[in-house]
């Protein structure tokens, strides 16, 4: 059954039915989130597009998890119509559970274990362009960057140049990456430095927060969507700012401008 | 203004000066920077393929995006690939900046590294100043057979260079890149927010321009979301004020100041002029009634005689001294008046100097009745 796109597909340009991969090929997507409200709603609701969307199949995802296991994913996502473990065999989701992953588990994270991480995704990525019957693009989703920071000691550096690396593959592989960050763990100005640079180079910016207004029963939250691509091959000039509410269900998202219900 | 910074890149050194060298510089509330970076690069290019400039290439330094997105960018602006071939070459620091796909490849030899164009030279270790100094220079040296020996540098992300490297590294690279006398012009683009205030000052000193974007609506912090918030950020987004300092060889120091359009294809920049007087215009208050006289009625109010002063206009003045009676002549006079005008008359005469003509005071009130 084809479902109807919601307000957070049409922010992101993605048009119901079209053959075109989502996320677009060469974009960089930062999903900001806060302990009040959490983003990882819209990391899923990604991933679920990026398997589902662009024809043939979909496209393909190499998902770096840091926060949950496998089985929370799968368990998730089935509810959402996606099922991920079919998915991981037909060799369309290509799960990196870096809890695991020897390089930097324990956190011995040095240059070296980013290195050979990048070297794994390079590899898939490159598997994944070559297939034929891959028709969408391939999306890299990375949940979450606090825990890569972490294994990477803290060192700001050294995330910023795997990322730098994992960017580069945008535009070479023609892939998209989907960060999802905490904001609020960034509260004084000298570790505002990561997210600064996050921000310069990301497309497009989602901002998952709590209402202004306080709690209600129906509403969890707001989105607020920034698009500054810097080509736009649209016709009509595309609203680079976006700002809507949202209600998490079980089977999916539902969105709406405030004011717009009951 | 922004015509007078690209005519400036244009006009290349002068004999026994530095190149002149820009510095763009914005911050996540207001993030052009790299609209006006590309406007500087595709109008200097025109410059050169049109061969009105001093250079006769442009190396391109690029750090934050691929040569591929340069390529693009140019094809968009309407250049020619074989002209843009001629006269650029782009140092691919992007690509792969650390030599990790280096060593990648090195370790799988069975796969073929991708062959890109002749125009785009990779560079794999930024950290290395000396031979980034070395390699932008060799890349210039292959515009020397064109006739004119001089060319242009563009830096589009110092921002990143600065991640790898210290700021007198870099300031040292830029500084020997602009007094190289083989270099005509070098603009470059700094994010002033991801660095300390001395780092974007530091690099001010070596430049001659600096032109830095501004918001032009101030965000209010009322959490995100709310409507003053959002629609700053879609202002900001769209255009932007654009500081210029124009730093002259005697010294003086030029502020100027323009706004920055962001359209369908490219930037457009609007005087700011044009913007401050509509805004003062309507800024005025409109007031029912004026706080000064003109010429006219300063002079039309000085022509008003006023009530019982007419005794002056030519006759004696009479001042009445309370013990004399009036000549018999005048008494006559009087007696005879009302045959001989029309209507009624009131002759008064003043007392003394003293008195104003219109006075309150009791004529009577000395009288010792």
């Amino acid at each position: 059954m084809a479902e109807l796109p919601n307000l957070l597909d049409e922010a992101m340009g993605f048009a119901p039915g079209s053959a075109a991969p989502f996320p677009r090929g060469g974009v960089v997507v930062l999903v900001e989130d806060c302990v009040e409200t959490s983003g990882a709603f819209v990391l899923h609701h990604f991933l679920k597009r990026a398997l589902s969307s662009g024809g043939g199949g979909g496209g393909a995802v190499v998902f770096l998890a840091f926060a949950q296991p496998f089985a929370h994913y799968d368990r998730l996502l089935r509810k959402l119509g996606c099922n991920l473990s079919v998915q991981r065999k037909n060799n369309k989701l290509h799960f990196f559970d870096l809890l695991e992953y020897p390089g930097l588990r324990k956190g011995n994270a040095t240059n070296r274990g980013f290195l050979d991480l990048y070297r794994e995704i390079q590899r898939v990525v490159e598997g994944c362009s070559l297939q034929e019957d891959n028709k969408g693009c391939v999306n890299i989703m990375i949940d979450d960057l606090s825990f890569l920071e972490i294994a990477a000691h803290g060192s700001m550096d050294d995330v910023l140049d795997f990322l730098h690396y994992c960017i580069s593959l945008t535009s070479v592989m023609d892939c998209s990456l989907v960060i999802l960050n905490h904001e609020d763990i960034y509260a004084t100005e000298e570790d505002h430095e990561l997210l600064t640079h996050l921000r310069y180079f990301s497309d497009f910016l989602i901002k998952v927060g709590p209402l202004n207004t306080g709690l209600a029963a129906d509403v969890h939250g707001q989105l607020t969507i920034v698009n500054k691509e810097i080509f736009k091959d649209h016709a009509r000039p595309m609203q680079k700012v976006r700002n809507f509410h949202f209600k998490v269900k079980e089977n999916g998202v539902e969105t709406f401008y405030p004011g717009s219900r009951h | 203004m922004a015509e007078a910074i690209s005519r400036y890149l244009r006009d290349g050194s002068l004999e026994g000066e530095h190149a002149p060298a820009l510095t763009i510089e914005d911050s996540l509330r207001s993030p052009l920077g790299s609209h006006a970076f590309h406007h500087f690069l595709t109008a200097l290019l025109s410059h050169i393929t049109n061969g009105r400039s001093q250079a006769s290439g442009l190396v391109l330094v690029a750090l934050n995006r691929s040569p591929s997105f340069y390529f693009d960018l140019l094809k968009r602006s309407g250049f020619d690939a074989s002209l843009v071939d001629k006269s650029v070459r782009v140092l691919d620091c992007y690509s792969d900046p650390l030599g990790w796909k280096d060593l990648i490849s090195r370790s799988e030899t069975d796969r073929k590294r991708p062959i890109g164009r002749a125009s785009v030279t990779g560079f794999k270790n930024v950290k290395n100043i000396d031979k980034l100094l070395s390699s932008v220079l060799d890349l210039g040296k292959g515009f020397a057979g064109q006739g004119k020996s001089k060319f242009a540098v563009a830096v589009d992300s110092v921002s990143i260079m600065l991640r790898h490297s210290s700021l007198p590294s870099v300031t040292g690279l830029l500084s020997n890149l602009r007094s190289h006398d083989q270099i005509s012009s070098i603009f470059w683009l700094i994010h002033s927010d991801l660095h300390e205030m001395r780092v974007s000052t530091a690099l001010e000193y070596i430049s001659s321009m600096v032109a830095s974007i501004e918001p032009v609506v101030l965000s209010t912090n009322n959490g995100h979301g709310s409507a003053g918030n959002l629609l700053s950020l879609e202002q900001n987004l769209c255009k932007a004020k654009f500081h210029v300092r124009l730093k002259q060889r005697n010294g003086r120091v030029k502020l100027l100041q323009e706004e920055l359009h962001i359209e369908q294809n490219g930037i457009k920049f609007a005087s700011v002029t044009s913007v401050s007087t509509a805004v003062n215009q309507s800024l005025l208050p409109k007031v029912q009634f004026n706080l000064q006289l003109s010429d006219k009625e300063l002079i039309d109010r000085a022509n008003v005689v006023l009530p019982f002063e007419h005794q002056g206009n030519g006759e004696n003045i009479q001042i009445y001294d309370g013990r004399r009676s009036l000549p018999e002549n005048q008494r006559d006079d009087t007696k005879a008046a009302p045959g001989s005008e029309k209507g009624g008359q009131i002759h008064y005469i003043r007392d003394s100097d003293d008195e104003r003509p219109d006075s309150d005071e009791d004529p009577d009130d000395d009288l010792d009745i």
